[in-house]
């Protein structure tokens, strides 16, 4: 009984998951009428016409382009200013960093959404809408308190008389942080990079309320707007689609245990 | 060393938040001077605004929809999975991939998946002559919320089922043993064991769904076209808030609808904690 609903189960939400990926695939190779009429059936003639169209009638290509540049930065930018946050935070016993700390708790506590309306108008004002820019700074600053979360809690397991004996031998903070601290922590920051690098490529909500025009959107963004004009041509979404989850999927494939390492260590904040 | 973080913490996170509270004391569509209106965002909002109390309600039965059955799955296919065989291992890597793809991409294929013309499920019901289930998911408000939920409980279970796979992991293999040694049965070593011990890890399960489920904006947006569903019936409060900032452009409402949010929010997850936390210190 217990095992016979378990494979059930197991295989049940296996095809879930397997279905709509197969159709998609195959879908963005096929015309709209084979996708409706036969979705999971091969493609009569294995065309790749959706996406020489795609690139043609659309200006995904410089989205794609927009979101490797922000993604890359936000997560370089991201990585560097928590590691060295995080690295103050577990090596100040004093009441600054238990302050610094407290600090970034708080940031955890309140969802950056709550930034909506203020962030509209300082950026607005600032002249870092439609900027690429402005976006990065959003994206930083909005992932700081989770990587600073995650980070700080593996330069504390870092042996203190490893940090101590480096301080004896004259070394600065800066010197401790660049030889010891962050080459010890390579696992953590590679977990945190990837978290960082899916939560930035996938964002939507920072671009819609940020980039209005056309050549500065993200995929996401560009994606949407693509929907409002292809709402009936479901093969072309199914490409865009493809374009859009392709760098994502092949990292995927290739660090399986790194991209859930490094994903459900957002979540267990606690 | 922590001066970059600190200051655009400062600048971009902190500072907003408090500016918030102010803007939700003016009446401004973000052009003309803006008016002090003290109270009267919070007033209006809670006594004379119907949409406010129907995302109220929205809200509210999605997170709680989501909460429930990502929760219940996550942990059922963890304990299915919990071993680390081959099998196992792959079918986590299976379950976990719709976590990676875009908000935007899980969206536009479940708008295909549920369309009520040429969507996969439709052909799927009606090749099995269950006509009568064919409906129009997205496009009716009676199911338009159940059906963005589900996509929401499809893209995330697989991220809870490996949280709640390493908390039972750690659960001690002798307390399994010594519940088979008293001829407890499956259920019965669930119940007395597995729950009570998974109870910490099912508060952050809980916790961080209820969050992710508050987030789901950019799904509601894309498979409803910018709008929040027929007769807003989609409608949660991150769309609200988007959509009373940019359509109606009225900043200082859209501003006294997060502090409404973040309140519901803060709520909710304490609720959580007092209803599940408290068992689980007996």
């Amino acid at each position: 009984m217990y095992k016979v609903s378990r494979v059930i189960a197991l295989v049940t939400f296996a095809a879930m998951i397997l279905v709509p990926s197969l159709i998609v695939v195959l879908g963005s190779f096929k015309t709209d009428a084979e996708v409706y009429n036969k979705p999971l059936s091969l493609p009569e003639t294995w065309s790749l016409g959706n996406y020489s169209r795609l690139l043609s009638d659309s200006d995904l290509d410089i989205s794609f382009r927009n979101s490797v540049l922000v993604t890359v930065s936000s997560v370089i930018l991201t990585l560097i200013f928590a590691s060295l946050a995080s690295f103050a935070i577990a090596r100040m016993i004093t009441v600054s960093g238990k302050v610094l700390a407290g600090l970034f708790a708080l940031g955890l506590a309140i969802p950056a959404q709550i930034n909506l309306v203020p962030i509209y108008y300082i950026f607005r004002d600032l002249g870092l809408t439609n900027s690429y820019i402005g976006l990065i700074l959003i994206n930083v600053t909005t992932t700081l308190p989770i990587s600073i979360f995650i980070l700080s809690a593996f330069f504390k397991q870092v042996s203190k008389e490893m940090y101590e004996a480096s301080e004896v031998d004259g070394a600065s903070p800066l010197r401790i942080y660049r030889s010891i601290a962050l080459p010890l922590s390579k696992p953590a920051m590679g977990a945190t990079a990837i978290f960082l690098f899916v939560i930035n490529w996938n964002d939507l909500l920072w671009p819609l309320l940020l980039i209005q025009e056309s050549e500065k959107k993200t995929l996401p963004l560009a994606m949407l707007a693509y929907r409002g004009e292809y709402f009936v041509s479901f093969s072309m979404l199914f490409t865009a689609v493809m374009v859009a989850s392709l760098p994502m999927v092949i990292m995927y494939l290739f660090m399986q245990r790194s991209f859930i390492a490094g994903l459900t260590a957002g979540a267990v904040k606690g | 060393m922590g001066l970059p973080a600190l200051l655009l913490f400062l600048a971009f996170y902190l500072y907003p938040a408090l500016q918030n509270l102010q803007f939700a004391t003016r009446r401004w569509d973000g052009i003309t001077e803006p008016e002090f209106v003290g109270f009267r965002n919070f007033t209006n909002l809670l006594t004379n605004d119907d949409l406010f109390y129907k995302t109220l309600g929205n809200n509210l039965e999605f997170t709680f929809l989501v909460v429930i059955f990502q929760t219940i799955f996550a942990l059922l296919f963890a304990v299915y999975l919990v071993n680390n065989s081959k099998v196992n291992i792959a079918l986590r890597t299976l379950y976990f991939f719709p976590t990676i793809l875009s908000s935007v991409s899980v969206g536009m294929i479940w708008l295909f998946l549920y369309d009520p013309n040429f969507g996969a499920l439709n052909l799927f019901f009606n090749k099995l002559g269950l006509n009568s289930f064919a409906l129009n998911w997205l496009g009716d408000e009676k199911s338009a919320l159940y059906a963005i939920a589900f996509t929401q409980v499809w893209f995330h279970t697989g991220q809870m089922m490996v949280v709640y796979i390493a908390g039972l992991q750690q659960i001690p293999k002798e307390l399994y043993e010594a519940a088979e040694v008293d001829g407890a049965s499956r259920w019965k070593q669930f119940r007395n064991v597995t729950w009570p011990m998974a109870m910490p890890t099912t508060l952050v399960v809980m916790a961080y769904t209820t969050i992710q489920s508050f987030r789901a904006f950019d799904l509601i947006m894309v498979m409803t076209n910018s709008t929040a569903g027929p007769n807003n019936s989609t409608n949660i409060f991150s769309t609200l808030i988007y959509l009373t900032l940019f359509n109606e452009l009225r900043l200082g409402y859209a501003a006294a609808q997060t502090i409404f949010m973040v309140i519901v929010m803060i709520l909710i997850t304490w609720l959580q904690r007092q209803t599940f936390g408290k068992r689980y210190e007996k």
